[in-house]
């Protein structure tokens, strides 16, 4: 089974809009939504949820007013300034690290696990889906990217596909390593600008950093094709395959607005062609062609 | 003051809304980067940048000749960061949150507490603008750590702006504490319009003022605004989509540079902050 994850490092490059697009060219696959800070696929997919579940994060320090001696303890002890002089906890601040409650003297902390968000399985028109909502203002949010990826290897598996296709987060911290490791390979989807240049740099070292093989499309080049240029040149520096670029066409965004995949809206748009020509390459690449592709095109 | 710009989805337009409000304001302005993960700003701004400060989160470091292998710092630690086999004792750094809690239960007291490197702090100047950025490193996961360590070079009496990382958990919220004012930037699509209504619940949580920018104004449709007026939520300014625009900006220049007519938009969106706020010690130049 291959795992196709789709990045940026910037937000705003079209993540999204590409992975949906994949997901409707590729047989056969699971999608994985990995952006459970700020999910948007399944406003392309219309998912019909099958499963919900609560995501339970660690737990957050709660004081028994009545059994606390107001020692100072805790307060000592708490690198987060998560206690206040009143003995209250504050939810943001609180870390979850217990050590309030393992040092009390009184045992007046108690630990409740909390919910942080709830995670999906669902069915789309182009296939099983798994999917997630981290709580606003919430922790753990590579505890629940890992768990969506969990999820959608198990569907893969029972039901025999050979590909999931997940829409990374933006950035480069806990949620974006939570969703590589591992994976088959990277897509990585930039834009002609020096931020994008920027960003790219450094998902590329990240990708390097975890061993995982990367491929680098260029979304929106003709914005400005020098720096499509620069990007191309230093993926290819690097050994990141370039696969190719995409024109800024506005039926990616009418598509979206439609709820559509760009290719359900216009195949043959420039865009639409554009994404194809880059679906035949990832399909083929050596690290996203599976057995079961060797096979078909052995077959005369 | 404190002014974070933030939005819930990524590359809606945060730094381009950010340093060209510092820039129009040009004095008394302190900048700082919380977009740690990727930091953008200084493509824009082009500071002057000194030394890198590199910046650490204590971990612990197990002095195994006084070690008994009772397992209570295995047992406390919340973040498998530390285990203990037989007897051997294993730490985990990149999985530690830096609790002290192993160090605090151990009873030979043979653990002590070494850095893990979570990045760099830069600062600069450009013209009269301070500024300062994070860099986290590549491979490590918390961002909030760095994220704090920037925003300690807040300086008061000054105008803060702070431009945030996307999203809306806790590197967000991390950078956004504090703040006077709440700058929300996002793009009229239904992504844009999606990731808004996050980031305006999660600046109801922390219970800011708050404002609106449309950047891109012209593309997608009209459920940002609808939902604008519906949450009550001021709509400060509007940025169409124009190649001008997006092309400065992809060459790293600012847009009140390249097209001086949008200083007056940046230091009017200002007032209206300003107005909205309450704030008086300081005027725009």
């Amino acid at each position: 089974m291959r795992e196709l994850v789709v990045v940026s490092g910037k937000g705003g490059t079209g993540k999204t809009s590409l992975t949906a697009a994949f997901a409707s060219l590729a047989r056969s696959m699971v999608l994985c939504d990995a952006d459970v800070d700020a999910a948007d696929l399944h406003l392309l997919m219309d998912p019909s949820i099958r499963r919900q579940e609560d995501f339970q994060g660690g737990g957050t320090a709660v004081i028994d007013r009545e059994r606390c001696t107001a020692c100072g303890l805790c307060l000592d002890l708490c690198r987060f300034d998560a206690i206040g002089s009143d003995y209250g906890v504050n939810r943001i601040d609180c870390e979850g690290c217990g050590v309030c409650v393992d040092f009390c003297p009184e045992k007046a902390i108690a630990f409740p696990a909390r919910t942080c968000g709830e995670w999906f399985a669902s069915e789309t028109r182009f296939g099983p889906m798994v999917h997630a909502r981290l709580g606003i203002a919430e922790e753990n949010s590579g505890r629940l990217v890992t768990l969506v990826r969990q999820e959608a290897r198990k569907i893969a598996e029972t039901r025999n596909l050979d590909l999931i296709i997940t829409d990374g987060p933006p950035g480069l911290g806990c949620p974006v390593i939570a969703s590589i490791g591992g994976a088959s390979a990277l897509l990585i989807v930039t834009e002609p600008s020096v931020s994008g240049l920027h960003d790219m740099e450094r998902v590329v070292q990240l990708a390097a950093h975890f061993k995982v093989p990367g491929m680098v499309c260029v979304n929106k080049f003709d914005l400005n094709p020098g720096q499509a240029e620069a990007i191309e040149r230093l993926a290819k520096e690097k050994k990141i395959q370039v696969l190719g670029r995409i024109p800024f066409d506005p039926v990616i965004t009418e598509a979206m607005v439609g709820g559509k995949t760009v290719f359900e809206y216009d195949a043959g748009s420039r865009a639409g062609r554009a994404v194809r020509r880059i679906w035949d390459q990832i399909a083929a690449s050596p690290a996203i062609r599976t057995a079961s592709d060797e096979f078909r095109r052995s077959i005369p | 003051m404190i002014i974070t710009v933030a939005s819930g989805k990524g590359g809606t337009g945060k730094t381009t809304v950010a340093t060209n409000l510092a820039f129009s304001l040009a004095d008394h302005v302190q900048f700082l980067d919380c977009d740690v993960e990727e930091p953008n700003a200084h493509l824009f701004l082009k500071p002057a940048l000194g030394e890198k400060q590199r910046v650490f989160t204590p971990v612990p470091v197990v002095d195994e000749t006084a070690c008994s292998y009772c397992r209570k710092c295995a047992e406390i630690c919340r973040f498998r960061a530390i285990t203990v086999l037989g007897k051997k004792v294993l730490t985990f750094p990149e999985m530690c949150h830096s609790c002290g809690g192993c160090m605090e239960i151990c009873p030979e007291r043979a653990i002590t507490e070494t850095g893990r490197e979570l990045g760099v702090i830069e600062e600069g100047r450009r013209d009269d603008i301070g500024f300062v950025h994070g860099r986290l490193r590549v491979g490590e996961a918390m961002a909030p750590p760095l994220i704090r360590k920037v925003l300690s070079h807040v300086l008061p009496g000054k105008v803060n702006i702070i431009d945030a990382p996307p999203g809306t958990s806790c590197p967000v919220i991390t950078a956004m504490r504090g703040a006077d004012f709440v700058l929300l930037v996002t793009e009229p699509t239904p992504f844009g319009l999606h990731d808004l209504k996050l980031a305006v619940e999660t600046v109801k949580i922390l219970g800011l003022p708050r404002g609106l920018i449309i950047n891109r104004a012209g593309i997608g449709d009209d459920g940002v605004k609808e939902y604008a007026e519906e949450e009550g939520l001021p709509v400060l300014m509007e940025i169409p989509f124009e190649r001008s625009i997006a092309e400065a900006c992809s060459r790293g220049r600012l847009v009140v540079e390249a097209l001086p007519g949008w200083k007056e938009e940046f230091l009017e969106l200002f007032r209206r902050i300003r107005k909205t706020i309450g704030w008086k010690e300081v005027g725009a130049r």
